[in-house]
């Protein structure tokens, strides 16, 4: 287990590299820069600017000395906040985009978990057809529309939920863990009831049942757990898509979180914020990938043994 | 009752009168057991003989609930077991009596055990569920009953999963698992035909002592009737849906009416093929042949310093268990795995230092046959493509002849030449293992390697494909290396056979010799596995 778990974060060393790279020349490609504005700068000031934040520099030194500050973990002053260094701004931003995060996925785990194995129950029939032709529409609806959607209906012709804000007034994380939560949970369904119905086929589910157990307990019992290795190994690409999907939704709740410092940072060509905000979601991208990994493999005994744990 | 019953007054457990069953799809309707009736005494074995498709499964199975409905339907009949009519019970009613009352063993442990669930907690699970006991007790049980059923040590493998026990084990697991709550009656579903033909002699073994040891009622399925032919008291012979013959164990051995019964005798191998052992020089020469894989710390030497040789025109037979390397000297020869060291000649050609297109031009003349026909030939390729491919591939037909020489390959391997157009799934078991050997024999190869090529089909379609590749062999004046587990399928073919114990050669002999003076303890114990082997000498 262990030498799967060191090759794989070996692994993950040239994918940050290659997005960090790529990240790096792109941002400075595009065109305008940090301090470009409309207002005229005194050309001293703004080379001292410069000087300041190394865009004096020839490009590629700028590049080497910035993957030195990373290999120490600093991601270095934001352009747009003086005073303020990204390792701050992500530290400020990340704890409410993975509280979202979790109860996004939370919501999408029970909601799509339930409604994939009531589906594989019943194959073709209506029992089928409805849940996920719901899931259907939940992967085609983005969290664009469906956040309005669910502001009009719950917070405004129902008064029941607030519709902006986080940890201000009771409720108003229910909104925004749904919105962002529904697509996934449509996945979710759809890959559950995948997985179900290729296990509800196995041979040991017939003999689940030769024993005479009844029908909850064969799917409980012996089916759960064979099925749901799909949905396990989709959690860790889902929760980073979360975290980085969730600006969208921040954005429609007014939420203070992570996702919304990138997408400001974009257009104010903060680099070190973009670029930071990149490396940090990259990692995590990874990190998640490789513990749902881990995990699928865990739950599978013929796995588990063949890394070697026992 | 149609048949005379055993001599001695005895109890009947199960009594299956006129029993229909069919499925209903958009399709139209199949009749798949149409009225049939049998019964299953206390104490004694019926056995339920016929092919694939001839119903026997799903009369057994509907008659626990286990099909389902739709597009199952129980169009009548009646199952009394104790009186009480299976077939009308609610399905709670019918799921207390299953797995306590009636239990079943399936065909294939590998698949029919929870890879998820330690094989403790699958043994378990019927007494706990069944019967108000404690998990402790259940567990001493468990314990009791893996020994029993001869699994060493259980108290350190009971909490093991299912891929840590071989074929053999698990299906004495499964056998565990049934007797836990000490049925009356064992549905056994062809409980042996996944496994090799030594542990199948175990299981049968096993099987029988158990039954008699409990004086159980058992209802066992099998296409094979060789199989049963040491246990079974009773035999119902079943085609098509319908019982064409019902009687004792000697009834149908020794007068079997129906012409179906017969053909199925008939297709039971028996002898070997008359000996016509040519006196010519060795095609293949293999010398100290090793291919080992390596995963892990220390290589698995599947095939250890393995020597021997294949005349021109001779049926080279090889026998072994799983695990004996037997398919991978097969795929060391044609170079299809990386060999180790030793060397391997082909008609004087060093197999083994060959590359690209000289190693093209010998697949050319060494071909191979798979074992698995569904597995082996790509769903979506016709059969003309599937024949015409290594013609073309070789250049040794052009896009505008090749027609002809497809269609004198289906002429040869016995397919209907209007079914040319068709794709693998549109054919039977063994009408795909005829497209197979058709693609093998498609360029003219003079060395064909075929491995287990009929282990996957039933017995009677097993004997077509032997005769055919017997007469192909002749045709195309074949040099051939046959791979089996079965030494009753080889003998019927090969001209001497290798026999194999984990990567090494055990003997090496004419097959009429090994057959009737075997040298060592381990070919012996082959052929005491042979399923029906007492026949023999009865008949």
């Amino acid at each position: 287990m262990w030498r799967f778990i060191g090759f794989r974060v070996l692994q993950s060393i040239p994918v940050l590299l290659v997005v960090i790279t790529v990240t790096f020349f792109l941002v400075r490609i595009a065109p305008g820069g940090p301090f470009s504005s409309e207002k005229a700068v005194i050309p001293e000031v703004k080379a001292a600017l410069e000087a300041k934040y190394r865009l004096n520099l020839p490009m590629f030194e700028q590049y080497t000395a910035y993957l030195g500050d990373l290999a120490q973990g600093d991601l270095g002053p934001s352009f747009k906040y003086p005073g303020r260094t990204v390792n701050e701004l992500i530290a400020a931003g990340f704890p409410v985009t993975a509280e979202l995060g979790f109860y996004a996925l939370l919501v999408a785990i029970s909601i799509g978990g339930i409604a994939g194995v009531i589906a594989a129950l019943r194959p073709n029939t209506a029992q089928d057809y409805i849940p996920m032709s719901v899931a259907m529409i939940g992967i085609c609806v983005p969290s664009l529309l469906m956040g309005p959607i669910l502001i009009l209906v719950f917070g405004i012709y129902l008064e029941w939920l607030p519709v902006s804000g986080w940890g201000d007034m009771p409720g108003d994380k229910i909104l925004p863990a749904i919105t962002l939560g529904s697509t996934y949970a449509a996945y979710i369904a759809r890959l559950s009831r995948a997985g179900m119905l290729e296990v509800m086929s196995q041979d040991y589910i017939r003999t689940a049942r030769a024993k005479g157990l009844p029908e909850w307990r064969v799917v409980t019992g012996h089916a759960l757990r064979g099925g749901m290795i799909p949905v396990v190994a989709f959690l860790g690409p889902a929760f980073a898509g979360l975290l980085s999907g969730s600006f969208v939704v921040e954005t429609i709740f007014q939420i203070p979180g992570l996702g919304r410092f990138y997408v400001q940072a974009a257009f104010n060509r903060d680099y070190t914020m973009i670029l930071g905000a990149t490396v940090f979601l990259a990692t995590l991208i990874v990190v998640f990938n490789l513990l749902s990994d881990i995990l699928a493999a865990w739950m599978n005994p013929r796995l588990r043994s063949q890394y070697g744990d026992r | 009752m149609r048949w005379t019953c055993a001599a001695q007054r005895t109890d009947t457990v199960l009594k299956v009168e006129n029993l229909s069953v069919s499925f209903v799809t958009r399709m139209g309707t199949t009749q798949a057991v149409d009225d049939i009736s049998f019964t299953v005494e206390t104490g004694k074995i019926t056995a339920i003989i016929g092919e694939s498709g001839s119903g026997k499964s799903v009369a057994c199975y509907s008659l626990l609930g286990l099909i389902p409905q739709p597009p199952g339907r129980i169009d009548g009949g009646r199952a009394l077991f104790h009186g009480q009519d299976l077939l009308q019970l609610k399905p709670a009613e019918l799921r207390k009596i299953r797995g306590r009352d009636i239990a079943m063993i399936f065909q294939d442990p590998m698949t029919c055990l929870n890879p998820y669930m330690t094989v403790g907690k699958q043994l378990m699970e019927p007494l706990l569920y069944h019967k108000n006991v404690s998990v402790a007790q259940a567990r001493t049980r468990a314990l009791e009953l893996l020994e029993e059923v001869g699994i060493r040590d259980p108290a350190s493998t009971i909490d093991n999963y299912p891929h840590q026990f071989s074929g053999g084990m698990r299906q004495r697991v499964m056998i565990a698992m049934a007797l836990i709550n000490e049925p009356e009656l064992l549905i056994a579903d062809e409980p042996t035909t996944a496994l090799d033909v030594t542990i199948q002699a175990q299981i049968l073994k096993l099987l029988a002592e158990l039954q008699t040891k409990r004086d159980i009622g058992v209802l066992f399925i099998s296409h094979d009737l060789a199989v049963v032919a040491d246990i079974a008291d009773q035999i119902v012979v079943m085609q098509q849906g319908r019982i064409v013959e019902t009687g004792n164990r000697d009834d149908i051995f020794r007068n079997a009416k129906h012409p179906y019964t017969q053909k199925l005798l008939h297709a039971i191998p028996r002898g070997g093929k008359p000996v016509e052992l040519p006196a010519s020089e060795p095609l293949v020469t293999v010398r100290n042949l090793c291919t080992w894989f390596h995963s892990g710390k220390t290589p698995v030497k599947a095939v250890d310093d393995v020597s021997f040789d294949i005349l021109r025109g001779e049926v080279l037979g090889l026998v072994g268990e799983s695990g004996s390397g037997k398919s991978t000297i097969g795929r060391s020869l044609l170079r299809l795995v990386k060999v180790t060291s030793g060397k391997v000649h082909f008609d004087g050609i060093d197999v083994t230092a060959l590359q690209g297109r000289e190693l093209k031009n010998l697949r050319r003349r060494m071909q191979f046959i798979f074992q698995d026909p569904f597995a082996s030939l790509n769903p979506r390729r016709t059969v003309y493509d599937t024949l015409a491919e290594p013609l073309l591939l070789h250049g040794l037909e052009t896009r505008a002849t090749v027609g002809a020489h497809v269609l004198k390959l289906m002429d040869d391997v016995g397919l209907a030449r209007a079914f040319v157009r068709k794709y693998p799934h549109e054919f039977s078991g063994g009408q795909r293992q005829r497209i197979a050997i058709g693609r093998a024999l498609a360029t003219r190869p003079e060395f064909v390697v075929a491995d287990e090529p009929v282990s996957a089909l039933d017995v009677t379609i097993q004997a077509q494909i032997l005769e055919l590749m017997r007469e192909l062999g002749r045709e195309y004046g074949l040099t051939m290396l046959f791979i089996s587990h079965d030494l009753s399928v080889v003998r019927q073919l090969a001209d001497r056979i290798i026999v194999l114990n984990r990567g090494s050669v055990v003997e090496q002999a004419r097959t009429e010799d090994l057959f009737e003076r075997p040298q060592q303890a381990y070919t012996q114990q082959l052929l005491q596995s042979i399923p029906g082997r007492g026949l023999f000498g009865e008949l």
